[in-house]
């Protein structure tokens, strides 16, 4: 496989010795990360929200979809550059961590669950864009996707129990 | 004062308890950050409305009211939950700058966000102090994201 190659690569660019020797860059990308993932993680918990019929009722599905989505792209694109630096701090070591491995997994599933959802369910929004009670289909999706963002958080802050 | 009540909370059952059984900090720590996902997306989108960059097609009336309640929902189970964190590692927060810097923003925010809630009671409040709700936007956004990368640094004193 070519990733620990790649991996004793990246942490040894100069870029990640000094995320690694310095004393407050790690903890600056650190909560770089953490504001981003915040925005995400709630951004999306709310289209999930409407997704299931609980919060934003008096507004479309569409709506709500343009109004909070942008948020969790443009965040999820901050989130993903800052954890790439930590990453790269000790890529070796985040590598072979369990939880980093169950994070990454779990994010594949959230992408893979919002692409079922886009080209399936949403494709036929119109039928139920301004219904209170959402079909089984959108509301499958928006729980599965609540479920796994708990996840994705709980393995991220499970890293920094177990990573050696 | 202080370091003895650090000290003699550090030494109580349910505080062993929280040190000893690895998963209980990390799976508090977990639901604490939900919480806080919560508010700072419910608070980036009250705020930027305030501030007139987003939403702009709903009242501040409507933002204020559907935004504001969710943060008096996810305060309660913050404050619950980092209470459990202090009681595992009582030293480690109440001694540390990075904590206290947080709760002093915090009760800043909070008070802020109140008056923003209750004064919204009246009707178009707001909408006709714009540069008031602009100001009191950009304030609170600034003190959240204050509150957050305190909250990340406690780890780091």
């Amino acid at each position: 496989m070519i990733i620990p190659q790649f991996c004793s690569w990246v942490q040894n660019t100069r870029m990640a010795s000094a995320i690694r020797t310095s004393t407050w860059l790690f903890p600056t990308i650190e909560s770089v990360h953490v504001l981003a993932i915040t925005i995400v993680v709630g951004s999306a918990a709310m289209f999930d929200f409407r997704l299931l019929g609980i919060a934003s009722r008096d507004r479309t599905v569409t709506q709500v979809h343009r109004e909070v989505l942008p948020w969790t792209w443009a965040a999820f694109a901050c989130a993903v550059v800052a954890g790439f630096l930590m990453f790269s701090s000790d890529a070796v070591k985040y590598y072979e961590n369990g939880p980093f491995r169950w994070k990454m997994f779990t994010l594949l599933l959230v992408g893979l669950n919002a692409a079922i959802f886009e080209f399936g369910p949403f494709r036929g929004v119109s039928r139920w864009d301004s219904e209170k009670k959402t079909p089984l289909s959108a509301k499958l999706a928006g729980g599965i996707s609540l479920v796994l963002w708990v996840f994705v958080v709980g393995f991220g802050r499970w890293i920094g129990f177990t990573k050696q | 004062m202080l370091p003895n009540f650090c000290n003699w909370l550090s030494n109580t059952p349910l505080s062993m308890k929280i040190q000893t059984v690895l998963w209980i900090i990390p799976a508090v720590q977990t639901i604490h950050i939900l919480c806080v996902a919560i508010v700072m997306s419910t608070m980036a989108m009250l705020d930027f409305r305030l501030a007139g960059v987003t939403g702009r097609s709903q009242p501040i009336s409507h933002a204020v009211n559907r935004w504001v309640p969710w943060v008096w929902g996810a305060l309660p189970v913050m404050l619950l939950t980092g209470c459990i964190l202090i009681i595992g590692e009582p030293t480690r927060e109440l001694m540390n700058p990075y904590f206290r810097t947080k709760m002093a923003l915090l009760a800043i925010v909070v008070v802020i966000t109140a008056f923003v809630y209750v004064r919204n009671k009246k009707e178009a409040y707001w909408e006709s102090r714009a540069v008031a709700a602009k100001f009191a936007g950009a304030f609170s956004l600034l003190l959240w994201i204050g509150i957050v990368t305190a909250g990340r640094w406690i780890a780091y004193y």
